[in-house]
């Protein structure tokens, strides 16, 4: 039960992570079309944070901001800072192909099955979403690059057990993972201004 | 490209058209329109057709005199009243067709 | 019919006009300019609404203000697809913009500087902006007049959302009660000069084409008659003591200034080069993208 809610927080804290990484793109990403579109995936990733936050507690808004840094589980991945093209739409790649492996494995679930199954049928749109960007962008040097370098954190994102599955998906060999455990040093910074206005008032204020 | 939009809102409606999006092929044009179009569930069912593909059609012939296609070609007030009028009329009845001889 | 004087008639009288029709060369470059401007003003009203976004206190508000900031890229779409209709190409439009050579609305300009300002701006800019939009719908330009009606459409959860947004302040702590009022107080000033300097009706060009149906004192009173109401029975002070309804309904106040307005507008607000050199930032590293997929 505790690896299972270990592995539920985990997930929770990704969508919430990247939901908010993707968040900063609003009103700057490189065409308009794509920045509403953009925006619609951001807003998912929050409602799928959301709903899992549901799952472990009466109080998902506590849950999501109050927590010391080192009590957050998300991935590597999630929390760098990539404020260019190349590399967001890289991770999101990644994380998409990641997402999938192990939201199909909590399908499985009798406990949060139902829900995994949920949140797989928007991540269907996600995922049509990243391919198209993923098969525009192969041959740009760029994407290649930034693919090779998220690698080591996109294999971060999935257990030990699901990383040949994931090579095989992406096509690249399987490498050392960048770890959950371990915060990147972005993420202190994200942490901060994600709770400074909640923090401006006492716990338990309303909003 | 420019793809124009069609959107159904709700079953029983027929397709309205709704705007453009700016997309290189009808790929990128679905994912973008879904969003742009739907994300508010506002809409059962897109088209997307590239301009290109739209026949304009703007020119009509209106030489000749075809309002007897149409209910403002009708006048039938005059004749109306007249025929009320004339119905309210006592007037011989008959009960079979007149025969010869008969007035 | 290319006739000017036709024109007028025919747009006075109602009538209204599509992209292939013949429409004189005044009516058309006041038509992008001004659609132009209301594009430009979509997209730059997102950047001090954005910071936001990353800030927000909870879940729901993070959802509510992404979503709400999403409609406003998304109306740009819409607004410049119309220009570009019209002979202008987006990215002219865009280079002009971060370039400072066009203009967009004055509250864009000003600073954000706490929770309690995306309040304010989600009720009180989005009302003010949601009466100038409502009037555009009988626009004689039929293609901006019809993607008015989705924008006008998306806007009424804004306002719903900012007020939701200042009950819950106004009803929470004491310090959350005066955030709201230290909002409103700054952007005061910037919402009463919005509608424009009352120019008469039949003087405005804009009116006379029938781009515009209202003037902008007509706009004012408007905006005024429906939210002076809305913030006095909250018990917040609108920092202007001479603001009062007349006996007439007419509402009177002291004169907003316009020099402060013109200045603004023609580009020299408090956050009107940071803010470009962001867009321009952004616009000019993302160039490759644009390459890449707009390319064949």
């Amino acid at each position: 039960m505790a690896d299972q809610r270990e592995l539920l927080l985990g997930l929770a804290d990704d969508e919430l992570v990247i939901g908010w990484r993707d968040s900063e793109w609003t009103g700057i990403a490189p065409l308009l079309e794509e920045d509403v579109a953009f925006s619609s995936i951001a807003q998912n990733e929050i409602g799928h944070a959301r709903a899992v936050y549901e799952r472990l507690t009466d109080d998902a808004d506590a849950l999501a901001f109050d927590r010391a840094l080192d009590d957050y589980r998300c991935a590597p991945l999630v929390e760098l800072r990539l404020l260019d093209w190349a590399h967001t739409i890289a991770r999101r790649w990644l994380y998409e192909v990641a997402d999938e492996i192990r939201i199909t494995a909590l399908m499985e679930d009798a406990d949060v099955g139902g829900l995994a199954a949920k949140i797989n049928r928007e991540e269907a749109y996600h995922r049509m979403h990243a391919e198209m960007w993923h098969e525009r962008l192969l041959n740009e040097p760029r994407f290649r690059a930034a693919v090779t370098e998220l690698w080591p954190y996109a294999l971060g994102v999935v257990l030990p057990e699901q990383r040949a599955a994931l090579a095989s998906r992406v096509g690249l060999d399987e490498v050392d993972a960048v770890e959950r455990g371990s915060h990147t040093d972005d993420f202190a910074p994200l942490l901060e201004e994600m709770t400074m206005v909640r923090r401006s008032a006492p716990a338990g204020a309303q909003w | 490209m420019i793809y124009e939009v069609f959107r159904r809102e709700r079953n029983g409606q027929a397709f309205e058209h709704a705007g453009s999006v700016v997309a290189p092929d009808m790929e990128f044009a679905e994912v973008w329109a879904r969003e742009q179009y739907g994300r508010r569930g506002e809409s059962v069912a897109l088209w997307l057709v590239p301009r290109d593909a739209i026949h304009d059609v703007e020119d009509w012939a209106d030489e000749f005199d075809l309002k007897y296609r149409r209910v403002d070609g009708y006048s039938i007030k005059a004749r109306l009243k007249e025929a009320r009028e004339r119905a309210a009329q006592p007037r011989k009845v008959l009960t079979h067709f007149p025969r010869d001889g008969e007035g | 019919m290319r006739d000017e004087q036709a024109f007028l008639e025919y747009v006075q009288g109602g009538g209204q006009v599509e992209t292939a029709d013949w429409m004189p060369d005044d009516y058309r470059a006041k038509l992008v300019k001004f659609i132009e401007m209301h594009g430009n003003s979509e997209l730059m009203g997102v950047l001090p609404e954005r910071e936001w976004i990353l800030r927000a206190p909870t879940l729901q508000r993070k959802l509510a203000l992404t979503a709400k900031v999403q409609d406003e890229v998304g109306h740009a779409q819409l607004i410049y697809r119309v220009v570009e209709d019209l002979g202008k190409p987006r990215e002219r439009c865009l280079a002009d913009l971060v370039d400072g050579k066009a203009k967009f609305h004055n509250v864009f300009h000003y600073p954000t500087k706490t929770w309690g300002d995306v309040g304010v701006i989600a009720w009180l800019v989005d009302a003010a902006a949601i009466i100038s939009q409502k009037a555009l719908l009988k626009c004689s330009y039929a293609p901006y007049a019809r993607i008015m009606k989705k924008i006008c459409w998306e806007e009424s959860f804004h306002i719903l959302h900012g007020r939701d947004v200042i009950l819950a302040m106004v009803t929470g702590t004491p310090e959350q009660f005066e955030l709201v009022q230290e909002a409103l107080d700054r952007w005061w000033g910037p919402l009463m000069q919005f509608h424009g300097n009352p120019i008469p009706k039949d003087e405005d060009p804009m009116y006379l084409w029938r781009i515009k149906s209202q003037g902008n004192e007509e706009a004012r009173q408007q905006f005024l008659e429906g939210y002076v109401p809305q913030i006095w029975e909250l018990g917040l002070t609108v920092p202007n003591p001479k603001l009062r309804r007349g006996d007439d309904g007419t509402w009177e106040y002291s004169e907003p200034d316009w020099d402060e307005l013109k200045y603004v507008v023609t580009g020299h607000g408090p956050k009107t080069d940071e803010r470009l050199a962001f867009r321009r930032r952004f616009l000019d590293q993302e160039q490759w993208v644009r390459d890449a997929v707009l390319a064949a």
